[in-house]
């Protein structure tokens, strides 16, 4: 395939397609709209659904009943539309049926405003709605990796029965890049044996979130946790740069990894010996190699576009055996790679130290520096 | 290397499509390319930018403080990004609109009256075109040539009519600016 000029948010919306997306339900908001757009025009020119639903709630109740019944399908939505989906989600995760989410982060709390933020990862990582469940969290840095991500969160959704979100932001799903997209892949033909297609002779099938008999909800819990331990072994992704010799250690996802990247190159420049972990996989998270890093590390410093959420797992990867420093910006704010690197110079000149929480470190220069 | 350069001015000058011209231009060339629009409540003030990266390596940030070149297209672009052009690069005014001069001496400055420019060569409309060929007479970072073929290749079907005029618009900005361009004083 030729490398074209794509915008994050149509190259995830074709990206699905090609993936054989067979049902996409939804409800616009920006920096979202342009995947909603895209799908509205494509989908039905393919023959398949393509619904705008009157809310969220009913675009992710929508997405729950087709996912019974074996298709493909997926929704995308930012922050505020995401929340009101969160209800659905546990009932997806308690049903163990595959779907894909596509959140673009904007910025929060609440209303909030439309600029490019991290400020979901808490709410996606640890799964959102209400009951013991995780979902597989991916998240692209480039047009590229937003196309190629989708295409995999479809494969794991299936392969694990289970949600997979790719988590961007509104700079990934705004700017354009040049891009590959994947071959178009046949819309699946076959159910799987647990769909509900009608049970006209066969045994009827099953799909429930409710267990009343707290016994049988274990023994659930127990199945998701299964196929949680799996995905942990074998999904985990993540991207390295210059870090063969570095003794200090910048760990960010995203737009936020990215430039860090820029902010990582000019660092080396001055001869600083610093390199750059960016999680692809949110959840699963890059734990051990975080740990691994340790012995080589002599200091962390996590970049993220929220208050340190991100920088709790890579605490808990570090425990304690290397300092870690954070730097953060709110609100919709995109760092500048001067300020990053700023940062970088920081941490060389004065190192953080292991007994300072990060986060609090961060937040007192931060309120010197008003 | 890697240049990044923002276009500024209003909504309605083709402020992002010249972006967009410059991003196919340089994918075309086989270079890593970003292209990132304002899309935020600004826009709704009438303000329109772009920044627009070209590399040969592997892309960073896609925004920066300090872009190499900016084209303005109006007075609030000028007042914003006039002084956050990085020393000795190249600042291109659209002195129909800028109501000012330009004040930095340690940056280049090519200031074309591109609207009128513009309309002496049949379309308004085609003054943003005329400030990129400015800006790629004095920053080289792609050839006309190269965005005349993007112009050919990428311009959308309803638009087709015009590449013949953008063309011209192009090589018309290119050749005022040799004539108008104020150098950097050294530092």
């Amino acid at each position: 395939m030729p490398r074209e000029l794509l915008k994050g948010n149509e190259a995830m919306a074709e990206a699905a397609i090609r993936a054989g997306v067979e049902a996409y339900f939804g409800y616009p908001i920006t920096p979202q709209t342009e995947l909603l757009e895209y799908m509205a025009r494509r989908m039905p020119e393919l023959g398949r659904v393509f619904v705008q639903a009157e809310s969220e709630i009913a675009a992710i109740n929508m997405v729950y009943g087709a996912a019974c019944t074996g298709a493909r399908v997926m929704t995308s939505s930012s922050g505020p539309g995401i929340s009101l989906m969160m209800e659905g989600l546990s009932y997806i995760a308690g049903t163990e049926v595959p779907c894909v989410i596509i959140d673009v982060m904007r910025g929060g709390p609440g209303l909030g405003n439309i600029a490019p933020s991290q400020g979901d990862y808490h709410q996606i990582v640890r799964g959102g709605g209400h009951g013991d469940y995780r979902v597989i969290t991916l998240a692209p840095a480039t047009v590229q990796e937003a196309i190629d991500l989708t295409v995999l969160a479809f494969d794991l959704a299936e392969k694990y029965r289970t949600i997979a979100v790719v988590l961007t932001d509104g700079s990934i799903g705004q700017m354009m890049e040049p891009a590959e997209l994947p071959p178009m892949r046949e819309v699946p033909r076959t159910r799987p044996e647990w769909a509900v297609t009608g049970a006209q002779g066969r045994p009827r099938r099953v799909l429930t979130s409710i267990y009343l008999d707290p016994y049988e909800e274990e023994k659930t819990n127990q199945r998701l946790l299964e196929r949680w331990r799996q995905i942990q072994a074998h999904e985990v992704r993540y991207r390295e740069y210059y870090l063969d010799d570095a003794e200090i250690v910048v760990v960010g996802f995203g737009i936020a990894g990215r430039v860090a990247l820029s902010a990582v190159r000019a660092a080396r420049a001055e001869g600083i010996r610093v390199g750059l972990l960016r999680p692809i996989t949110l959840s699963p998270f890059p734990y051990a190699a975080i740990e691994a890093l340790c012995r080589q590390a002599r200091a962390f410093l996590v970049v993220e576009m929220n208050a340190g959420q991100m920088l709790e797992d890579v605490m808990l990867a570090v425990a304690r055996r290397v300092p870690v420093a954070f730097y953060g910006r709110m609100g919709g704010v995109v760092p500048f790679p001067d300020e990053i690197l700023e940062e970088i110079r920081r941490v060389v000149r004065q190192p953080p130290r292991l007994e300072e929480d990060p986060r609090e470190a961060w937040f007192q220069r931060w309120s010197l520096a008003r | 290397m890697q240049v990044e350069i923002i276009i500024a001015g209003f909504g309605g000058q083709g402020i992002l499509f010249a972006g967009q011209i410059l991003a196919y231009a340089a994918m075309d060339a086989g270079k890593n390319v970003t292209w990132f629009p304002s899309y935020g409540p600004e826009m709704r003030g009438g303000t329109a930018n772009c920044t627009v990266i070209i590399s040969d390596e592997e892309i960073g940030s896609p925004l920066v403080r300090h872009p190499r070149a900016a084209i303005v297209m109006n007075r609030p672009s000028l007042d914003k990004y006039e002084p956050l052009v990085q020393p000795g690069g190249v600042l291109v005014v659209n002195a129909s609109m800028a109501g000012r001069a330009a004040e930095r001496t340690d940056v280049e400055v090519v200031a074309l009256p591109a609207n009128e420019m513009a309309e002496a060569l049949g379309d308004r409309r085609l003054a943003n075109m005329i400030l990129v060929g400015a800006l790629l007479a004095r920053l080289p970072v792609l050839t006309l040539e190269q965005v005349e073929h993007a112009l050919r290749e990428h311009m959308p079907g309803r638009h087709r009519h015009l590449i013949e005029r953008n063309i011209r618009a192009l090589q018309e900005g290119a050749r005022a600016a040799q004539a108008a361009f104020t150098p950097a004083m050294p530092g």
